[in-house]
């Protein structure tokens, strides 16, 4: 008996043994690839914010991190006011914004410890998209915040077919949302401009801009305003009119560069105080010539 | 002999060792699987002093009359209003198109493979349809948004495809896996002497099932439709991607609308953390807490009466 103890307790050492020993190779092993190889950048950090300025960012991570293999970037794109929270909870290391931060928030995030610095990374043209078989081609700001403020329910209001308008808008995490509302619906900078005005309750509110863009590229009475990045050849940019005097400007490149297009707005990153280390140099990347080089690849305005 | 002897000592020795020790990972084993009951409890009562804690602060702000049937809800506007009627009514119109769905058809196909099915082909279907339980809410949420959607639109001849009928149809299929498996279970539960009694008195098979199985589990099944309308309520990701989204109170369920799984999902990543918004969606959550843990209490009450029924 005592003898068949002893060799139970033999074949548990052994086992123990050989455990041990594939442990020990496994460390020896991963530690070998990751032993230091060079005085490279390295380390870990997130980028969380607006759904607009991902494309953009998704691009320059990836090519941040072929230049500097040991850098790991993150990026999420839940929302500009999500990604503004994130910063103040200090979630985030840099927040990626469809629009400028506001008064409340910058106090609230110095109720926190937290600075927000301020770069703008490139320009965006917020385009309004319809469905191709849609004849409407153009509308003022003026049309545009009746729709969203449901004065304006149907197509033959503004010169189109005798349909129901379908409007689509993003969620209130998106930056986009946020400024379309006090460009659009409130009519900032207009003679008209009212700052009570709200989207109307029949807007949809919708979790993502490519859930938008592919709703209005199936629904012929559907309206949406995705960034310039998203726009895809299945939907068709308005020409906007800032009033009923001025000439229609489709959103492009060009025409947010010259300042004609009335719905430009910057795209921003936000960083607690000044970046510096990898951080600083992720962000001189993109403002470089070979990063603002990307931005007209994703469709977005370069800064110059 | 003296030999003989000391071997045997040893072998009590360690034969009483081993007793000891036994006991020990007895006492051991216990007490971690008591830790592990506790921990759930634990987390439970957390869960619960969370919600209140950080959801009843709004009542402060918000009196509860207007926060119920308020019908506004513009939580990043100056003043911010939180009204949570449309969330109410949205979740609602959702749940009850998912249970005139899956309610029927889940009993029926239970009914068929409880009572009606050969062996070979329950036991084939049953695994197939509990994969179907498996699928993930986002996938479903797909299959919603690029399948099911144009569907519906061109039926019901609608604006857009994107309404909480959509949703609820989709939510209909993730509640059925769990009808028709519990509700199966229990139809099965019913003693075998009763269907045998009613064919000895001359009852169709129709009848049987009619008049005898379906009577006789009957809180069974009504656990089952209230475990598979409390998966209704909660699910999030499908009704924030079908759902369309619109702030207006819905009258029907063909308008799009924002359930209030959907209404704490798309604002909570925005909310600063005790903001009022913050502090209104954690009611909103508290409020589906209740709900749901209310719908599930229900649910596990008649099936213990049902257990207790059949208990030899």
């Amino acid at each position: 008996m005592s003898t068949g103890i002893n060799k139970l307790k033999k074949g548990w050492l052994v086992l123990i043994l050989m455990t041990a020993l594939v442990i020990i190779a496994a460390g020896c092993s991963s530690q070998s690839t990751t032993a230091p190889t060079g005085d490279e950048l390295s380390g870990t950090f997130s980028i969380i914010g607006s759904n607009t300025v991902t494309p953009l960012t998704s691009v320059w991570a990836e090519e941040f991190m072929k230049m500097y293999p040991k850098v790991n970037i993150a990026v999420s794109g839940p929302g500009s006011g999500a990604g503004i929270a994130a910063l103040i909870n200090d979630t985030t290391n840099i927040c990626q914004a469809s629009r400028t931060i506001k008064q409340q928030e910058i106090d609230q995030a110095k109720a926190k410890g937290v600075e927000p610095y301020e770069i703008q990374v490139a320009t965006d043209a917020l385009s309004v998209v319809v469905n191709p078989a849609n004849p409407v081609s153009e509308l003022t700001i003026v049309q545009l915040s009746a729709i969203y403020n449901n004065q304006i329910t149907n197509w033959k209001e503004v010169g189109g077919n005798d349909a129901p308008i379908v409007v689509l808008s993003r969620d209130t995490n998106s930056g986009t949302h946020v400024f379309f509302k006090e460009h659009v619906v409130q009519m900032a900078g207009l003679p008209t401009a009212d700052t009570s005005r709200e989207y109307g309750s029949k807007v949809l509110f919708l979790p993502s801009t490519e859930e938008g863009v592919s709703e209005t590229a199936k629904n012929p009475n559907a309206i949406f305003y995705p960034g310039l990045g998203y726009v895809t050849s299945e939907v068709k940019p308005l020409a906007i009119k800032k009033t009923t005097s001025s000439t229609a400007v489709l959103p492009s490149v060009a025409t947010a560069l010259d300042g004609t297009y009335p719905i430009a707005r910057p795209l921003l990153y936000y960083t607690n105080g000044e970046p510096t280390g990898t951080i600083k140099t992720f962000i001189d990347y993109c403002l470089s010539p070979e990063g603002q080089e990307k931005v007209t690849e994703v469709g977005y305005v370069p800064l110059k | 002999m003296l030999k003989q002897a000391s071997k045997a000592t040893t072998a009590m020795s360690l034969k009483k060792g081993l007793q000891r020790r036994w006991r020990l990972g007895e006492k051991f084993i216990e007490s971690w699987i008591f830790l592990a009951g506790v921990l759930t409890i634990v987390v439970l009562l957390g869960i619960i002093a969370l919600l209140l804690k950080e959801g009843l602060p709004i009542f402060l702000d918000t009196p509860p009359w207007e926060f119920f049937f308020g019908t506004k809800w513009y939580p990043v506007s100056e003043p911010p209003t939180f009204g949570i009627m449309p969330f109410f009514v949205a979740t609602f119109w959702v749940t009850l198109v998912a249970t005139a769905i899956s309610v029927p058809v889940g009993v029926a196909c239970a009914a068929y493979l409880a009572e009606v099915a050969p062996t070979k082909v329950r036991e084939t279907v049953k695994p197939i349809i509990e994969i179907l339980a498996g699928i993930p809410s986002v996938v479903m949420g797909f299959i919603g948004l690029m399948l099911l959607s144009p569907l519906v639109q061109s039926a019901f001849n609608l604006n857009t495809g994107l309404s909480g009928l959509t949703a609820g149809i989709m939510l209909s299929l993730m509640s059925l896996p769990i009808i028709i498996s519990v509700s199966e279970d229990e139809l099965r539960a019913v003693p075998d002497d009763f269907r045998q009694a009613a064919y000895a008195l001359g009852a169709t098979r129709w009848e049987t099932i009619r008049h005898v199985s379906i009577p006789g589990a009957l809180s069974g099944v009504t656990a089952a439709i209230m475990l598979g309308v409390g998966r209704a309520i909660g699910e999030t990701m499908t009704v924030l991607m079908v759902a369309g989204g619109a702030l207006a109170v819905p009258v029907s369920p063909t308008e799009p609308m924002m359930p209030m799984t959907a209404a704490i999902a798309s604002g909570i990543g925005n909310a600063v953390r005790g903001g009022l918004q913050y502090q209104a969606l954690f009611a909103i959550g508290l409020i589906l807490f209740a709900v749901t843990l209310a719908v599930n209490l229900i649910a596990n009450r008649v099936l213990e009466r049902q257990k207790r029924k059949f208990a030899r």
